[in-house]
């Protein structure tokens, strides 16, 4: 299906994608978004580990289960996540992350 | 043979614990009974202890041995420093534990009737028997950092009993007094001890006092301003000695010791504890005598305390006071006796009189404190003004205290005429101006003593709220033992038990000294009856005729003054006060800077703490993204 498509085409949208994700983390201040933007950089280096399994390695399978224990663990982080964030908001009433700053000094 | 001493120093020191702990759970009485019982036995084995060391097994060849009882290595630093504890038998210790347990033994009976119903009756008890355990351990030292440890004990002992009443702030001024003065005199005596162990390698005293030995056989060489370190030690021991015995002018503590109960006055501060100083001498002796200045110091400040003291005893009021001030007159004899002894035989007839004057006095002044006892606690006063008549009221302690007056004053045949005859001939062979001193002093004591007996029981008969009556059973029984002793005690032949070099020599009565010093006596104890048999003005006559000399004698030569002046004045305004300021400010300030800069430094860095997620991330990113660029660009 992707058959010479060259490994640098991976590696360069998987950049792209993690420094969107990062991008997202530093300036968006919704704690959803800052989350999503954490999957962002979690399927970035995903994408890595099957295009250097797949071009370089074709005879394993370990980037494969990789990819698949860390859309396992990114779904339970996902749901942690969450509850802390749901708790947060009924906490203070927002999500905002910047309201989050009880834990300095 | 002697190992079973060591019970007659560990029973007190049980019973101590005993009603220290459970004392409280029992009734009062359980505890004095206790305690009693304790010394009992203690002194049961003591008397046993003199006896087969004396008659039986302690002489070789008419030598009095050295026997070590008991010994426990207690403290072991390497293979030639170590601390032993244990057991010496030798005269003077046997004396002593003799001297201590029976005084200890009347007290603690004496004061099952003296302290009835007071309150803290088994604290005082505890003290008791820590005081006994403490004396006991002290006087069968075997080494002289034993003695040391002993001697705090003892200390310690003793301000614990002065401030038995430490709700009264006069009580707890005197006990910290006695405390610190002592303790002061006691830095002279560490420091003495460590001289000379420094320089002979070892604290023990047979080998200290053994006429080879690295003290005596071969004394270090080293000096210090022109005396050789030897004497400085001795000097210094002997600072330690005078400040437990009360010596000029480390004696301002005992007459404010006397606000301790009276029985603690008794047998702490009459009869044991301050004759300590004297024992110590006594048993570092043979090196005294290689030293002629540190024994010449001891003999003038015994012969100036005793005369000193016996003036100011003559002008006080309170009869506890005279009687402490007649204490340290006394033990200055012994002093003074010690240091006009030689060594050896005939020579050494001062060390004997001495310990036979501590022998004789302890019985003598424990009686007279026991009937002050029984006398204030028949009048409820301390001073001489507000009694006078009581002969009929108080009948045993009117004997029993004019028994004792009879011995302090030297009247033969009671105990004190022998031993003060044998400190006069011994005084007289060696230096007259000690011997006039001493002769002197004779004839104040039997004045002031008749002056207190003649006051107290003849003379005027006061109004007192109720009628005073004799004291009880428990109170008199200790009476009229110790006068049997103030009878009785100066006919023991010390001279065939206690002697410097230990062998026996032969003594007589040298009547051209004895009728002299019974004369003084007897003059002595006329004037006080001139004076004071009844009521007359003629002591207001004498004290307005010596005016300034007696005032300064009443307010005891302003030496409390001066030692108040030194300290507060001197000390405190140009030493601690300019100390005080560089430990606030130099020390604590350099401290408090530290801690002031570390503070203001993290006040100003704690804000990047600022708890904002996206700015750690950020700071995180950074730092990541650097690290790349150093590992892409500068990694070679």
């Amino acid at each position: 299906m992707f058959e010479g498509v060259p490994l640098s085409w991976f590696l360069i949208l998987s950049t792209i994608m993690f420094f969107v994700g990062v991008y997202g983390f530093l300036v968006r201040k919704n704690l959803i978004t800052i989350l999503m933007s954490i999957e962002l950089i979690l399927n970035s280096v995903c994408i890595n580990f099957v295009a250097f399994n797949k071009i370089l390695y074709p005879e394993h399978m370990e980037g494969m289960f990789f990819t698949i224990f860390i859309i396992a663990v990114a779904a339970a982080e996902a749901s942690v996540a969450i509850a802390i964030i749901i708790n947060i908001y009924r906490r203070i009433a927002s999500i905002d992350v910047e309201k989050m700053d009880k834990m300095k000094y | 043979m002697f190992s079973y001493t060591i019970w007659i120093v560990l029973i007190p020191l049980f019973v101590f614990l005993l009603i220290g702990f459970w004392g409280h759970k029992f009734k009062p009485v359980v505890s004095g009974i206790v305690g009693s019982a304790g010394l009992f036995t203690a002194w049961i084995l003591s008397i046993f202890t003199a006896y087969i060391y004396f008659f039986d097994v302690g002489k070789v060849d008419d030598v009095y041995q050295q026997i070590i009882g008991y010994n426990v290595l207690w403290l072991r630093f390497t293979d030639t420093l170590q601390i032993d504890l244990g057991v010496l038998i030798d005269p003077i210790s046997v004396m002593m534990l003799i001297v201590v347990t029976t005084v200890s033994l009347m007290a603690h009976i004496y004061s099952t009737g003296y302290l009835k119903g007071e309150k803290g009756f088994q604290r005082y008890y505890a003290c008791l028997s820590l005081f006994t355990f403490s004396m006991l351990g002290l006087v069968v030292a075997t080494n002289i950092f034993q003695m040391y440890i002993f001697w705090e004990l003892v200390g310690v002992s003793s301000y614990l009993l002065i401030g038995f009443y430490y709700e009264r702030p006069s009580a707890v001024a005197a006990s910290k007094k006695a405390f610190i003065v002592t303790r002061f005199a006691d830095l002279g005596f560490l420091i003495g001890i460590l001289l000379l162990s420094y320089y002979t390698g070892t604290f023990d005293f047979l080998t200290l006092t053994s006429p080879t030995g690295p003290a005596i056989g071969t004394p270090p060489a080293a000096t210090f301003i022109g005396m050789s370190v030897l004497t400085w030690a001795m000097i210094l021991i002997f600072m330690g000695g005078a400040g437990k015995s009360a010596m000029f002018p480390l004696h301002i503590w005992l007459p404010d010791a006397m606000e301790g109960p009276t029985p603690v006055s008794a047998l702490i501060h009459a009869a044991t504890m301050v004759v300590a100083g004297v024992f110590l001498v006594a048993r570092l002796f043979p090196i005294y005598i290689t030293v002629p200045i540190a024994l010449q110091l001891v003999a003038w400040v015994g012969a100036f305390s005793s005369l000193f003291a016996a003036i100011i005893a003559c002008t006080q009021h309170d009869i506890k006071r005279v009687l402490a001030y007649s204490t340290m007159s006394q033990i200055g004899y012994m002093m003074c006796a010690l240091g006009v002894s030689g060594m050896g035989g005939h020579e050494g007839l001062g060390y004997m009189a001495s310990m036979f004057h501590l022998f004789t006095h302890a019985f003598f002044k424990a009686l007279l404190f026991l009937c002050a006892g029984a006398i204030i606690h028949a009048v409820h006063s301390n001073y001489m003004y507000d009694m006078g008549g009581l002969r009929k009221n108080l009948p045993i302690t009117h004997i029993t205290f004019l028994i004792a007056c009879l011995a302090i004053a030297g009247i033969p045949p009671f105990a004190g005429f022998f031993s003060k005859d044998e400190i006069l001939v011994a005084a007289y062979h060696h230096d007259t101006a000690l011997f006039i001193i001493e002769y002197v002093v004779a004839g104040l004591t039997a004045f002031y003593m008749f002056r207190l007996y003649f006051g107290i029981f003849w003379g005027k008969k006061q109004d007192y709220q109720h009628t005073p009556h004799e004291a009880p059973k428990s109170m008199t029984i200790p009476l009229i033992f110790l006068a049997l002793g103030a009878m009785f005690a100066g006919f023991v032949p010390f001279s065939k038990l206690v002697t410097s070099d230990r062998q026996l020599f032969e003594i007589h009565t040298e009547w051209i000294i004895a009728i002299p010093s019974i004369v003084i006596a007897i003059v002595g104890i006329g004037v006080a009856w001139v004076m004071y048999i009844k009521p007359t003005d003629i002591p207001q006559k004498v004290a307005h005729s010596l005016h300034g000399f007696y005032r300064a004698a009443y307010h005891k030569f302003y030496v409390d003054e001066l030692y108040l002046f030194i300290t507060k004045k001197i000390i405190f305004n140009h030493i601690s006060k300019p100390v005080a300021w560089f430990d606030r400010h130099i020390v604590d300030g350099s401290m408090n800077g530290i801690s002031f800069v570390t503070n203001q430094a993290s006040d100003k860095i704690k804000g990047f703490q600022s708890g904002q997620l996206q700015q750690y991330a950020m700071v995180f990113v950074s730092g990541a993204v650097i690290l790349a660029l150093i590992f892409i660009y500068l990694w070679t």
